[in-house]
């Protein structure tokens, strides 16, 4: 009797030990580069460290959250180039995450079919964007989209006279609106706005570098989530659809009312990521344009990196990062609930029609 | 529920059709309608790989041809000067030399360590257990851009700044393939291991050798998402390091593609410096497709 107990105790002991010894190189990885870091900038972000010598020294002091408030209500530069780099961001994900979601689900139907011969090599081909570096396709687009790059050459070849793409910081808005006559701004838009920035810029839309950018986010992301819609339309049971043929629903009828409810947990971890990953952009942006023209390219990460590390005000650039971090949370949650809902609606749905067999077949697969 | 019924009474407006598909097996046929949606898949598959056809042809294009022709497929005059400049002019070759240097540390480190910490994470029972979960998935939840002045702190602040320490340590752990390695080692059945435990084997070696080599399908995924993430690392090497000796791939390219070179356009070498560096990732690419494809879709079932 004692002695299968004391050897239990033992190995319990010993697993113990050995659970922290395993776990403890991640952890302390983590722990240093990670939570002592973001405690740091936590710091920092309500100092006012210049960057020379140590944030902890005694000649930095604290100065509460006048960081914060310079960056949204302090109404000069740092406010607008602030305001800039959102409405930037904004029109950034406003475009970027509707395309690549819908055109990824385009290709993976396109793509996903079994009838579909040399798929194979379709799906390298759309998805190889998508593992090269972010600083080669940037070069490459720098190429394709200059003055005399090759998209302004088929441009030509159509007769349209092509932008100088990555230099142009009119927002496209905007030249819509100036195409229909209207280039001057309503007094209401105008006179008015939020952090320093005119209602009316805020409408501009996205410069026409910003669109380059926007162009190149949707051409690398496309593939990977194209990928996460092939495997969901796999896991479709095939009868459903058949029942709804043979009910005589029309092709669209059948994808709107069929395919797309069943692809709503796919389809919300695609928007998160998108969400999350549009919230981000800095590799582009740093090796692209540096934020111009016009800083029409400017975004929150990239805002954050250059006032710090040039503007030297670290106190900014790290609540900068912090109030990114609170937008990035933000949507992760409404995204949540969101995907929470459609999990139970989702499920309810699947219990009305024909899902008698399926569960148990699935929990056995 | 109709749908399992036999349906030919059922009066449909479209009751033409309906008699096709139940009579024809709906197999193949090769209608217009899917000779053209085959046309569409190749129309947009060679919008993707255009950008870098033009790519491979234009790093062998002179500056003037390439800055007139864009468009050409084929350069004239054929020529290797981009690489020439690239190799003599430029440290590319000691930028290739860092980025393999930083990328093989990185990825053998985040291999052991993930792999350690996810056997732990799935197998040992210990106390504090659920709390190193709990730390490693909100950890996965911070964006690495909000990380960026705060691991530069850290950085400078251990007098690591500009080294290969400060370039490599804060790379070699990531939660996400703690992540990985727990789940599939919670796959391997527990009685491979009980067999070799009665045996009087130790914590350590029957993670080594029994489970870590049974893991290789989720080894060789973690290895590709290490190699292609730190070989494809931009932003944390803007903020580890100044010093142009240390410069990787990445860094040194976004420097190249900034003018760092003297002026003018200079498509040509900027694109086969691009070229190359994407040659590693490529390779990696093609030998591991059907694994990098499963991966991705892997992601969709948790």
């Amino acid at each position: 009797m004692a002695q299968p107990r004391r050897r239990r105790s033992s190995t319990h002991n010993q697993e113990t030990i050995a659970g922290w010894l395993f776990t403890a190189p991640v952890l302390i990885v983590l722990g240093l580069f990670l939570a002592i870091p973001v405690g740091m900038a936590a710091w920092v972000s309500l100092s006012d460290w210049n960057g020379n010598g140590s944030p902890f020294s005694s000649d930095v002091s604290f100065i509460g959250a006048d960081n914060y408030s310079a960056l949204v209500a302090g109404g000069g530069l740092v406010t607008q180039d602030f305001g800039t780099a959102l409405r930037n961001n904004v029109w950034y994900v406003l475009l970027v995450v509707p395309i690549q979601t819908a055109l990824s689900l385009g290709l993976a139907i396109l793509v996903g079919r079994r009838a579909l011969k040399g798929r194979g090599f379709f799906r390298t081909a759309l998805y190889f964007p998508s593992v090269t570096s972010s600083v080669a396709i940037t070069v490459v687009f720098l190429f394709l989209f200059g003055a005399s790059g090759a998209v302004n050459g088929l441009l030509a070849k159509l007769s349209i006279d092509g932008p100088n793409w990555f230099n142009d910081p009119r927002g496209v808005v905007h030249l819509l609106l100036g195409a229909v006559g209207v280039d001057q701004p309503p007094a209401a838009l105008a006179d008015s706005g939020m952090l320093g920035v005119s209602w009316w810029e805020w409408l501009s839309g996205p410069s026409v570098a910003m669109s380059t950018f926007i162009i190149l986010a949707i051409f690398t992301t496309s593939g990977t989530f194209m990928l996460l819609f092939i495997a969901a339309l796999q896991n479709i049971p095939g009868e459903v659809e058949e029942a709804a043929m043979v009910d005589g629903a029309s092709a669209w009828q059948r994808f709107f009312q069929v395919t797309l409810p069943q692809l709503r947990p796919t389809l919300f971890t695609v928007l998160t990521l998108g969400l999350i990953g549009t919230w981000q952009v800095f590799d582009q942006i740093y090796v692209g344009t540096q934020g111009g023209p016009g800083k029409t390219t400017v975004t929150p990460a990239y805002l954050s990196y250059t006032a710090s590390f040039e503007s030297q005000r670290w106190g900014q650039g790290a609540a900068i990062a912090f109030i990114l971090f609170a937008i990035i949370v933000f949507f992760a949650i409404i995204q949540r609930a969101a995907l929470k809902d459609s999990d139970t609606v989702s499920r309810r749905r699947r219990m009305l029609p024909a899902r008698p067999s399926a569960p148990v077949e699935s929990k056995q697969s | 529920m109709t749908a399992l019924l036999p349906t030919p009474q059922t009066p449909t407006p479209q009751d033409p059709t309906t008699q096709d598909r139940v009579k024809i097996p709906k197999r193949r046929r090769p209608t217009a309608a899917s000779v053209a949606l085959y046309g569409l898949v190749v129309v947009i598959s060679v919008i993707y790989l255009f950008p870098f056809v033009i790519q491979l042809a234009t790093a062998f294009k002179s500056d003037a041809d390439a800055a007139s022709n864009a468009l050409s497929l084929v350069p004239s005059p054929f020529t290797f000067s981009a690489f020439q400049e690239l190799f003599t002019r430029s440290d590319f070759p000691l930028w290739t030399t860092n980025s393999f240097f930083i990328t093989i540390c990185v990825t053998i480190g985040r291999v052991f360590f993930d792999s350690l910490a996810g056997y732990a994470l799935a197998r040992l029972r210990f106390r504090g257990r659920g709390a190193v979960f709990a730390a490693v998935i909100a950890v996965m939840a911070v964006p690495s851009v909000v990380l960026l002045i705060p691991k530069f702190l850290v950085v400078n602040q251990l007098g690591i700044y500009d080294s290969y320490a400060g370039m490599i340590l804060p790379l070699l752990a990531d939660a996400a393939g703690v992540f990985i390695m727990k789940n599939f080692f919670e796959s391997i059945p527990r009685s491979v291991e009980e067999a070799a435990r009665i045996d009087g084997a130790g914590t350590f070696r029957i993670y080594w050798s029994v489970v870590l080599p049974m893991a290789r399908p989720a080894l060789v995924t973690l290895v590709i998402l290490s190699f292609q993430g730190s070989w494809n690392e931009l932003a944390h090497f803007v903020v580890s390091r100044s010093d142009p000796d240390l410069n990787t791939l990445t860094t040194g390219v976004a420097a190249l593609a900034a003018g760092s070179l003297g002026q003018g356009t200079q498509y040509p070498l900027k694109l086969a410096a691009a070229l190359l560096m994407t040659i590693p990732v490529a390779l990696l690419f093609f030998a591991f497709q059907r694994q990098i494809m499963a991966t991705a879709e892997g992601a969709v079932k948790e």
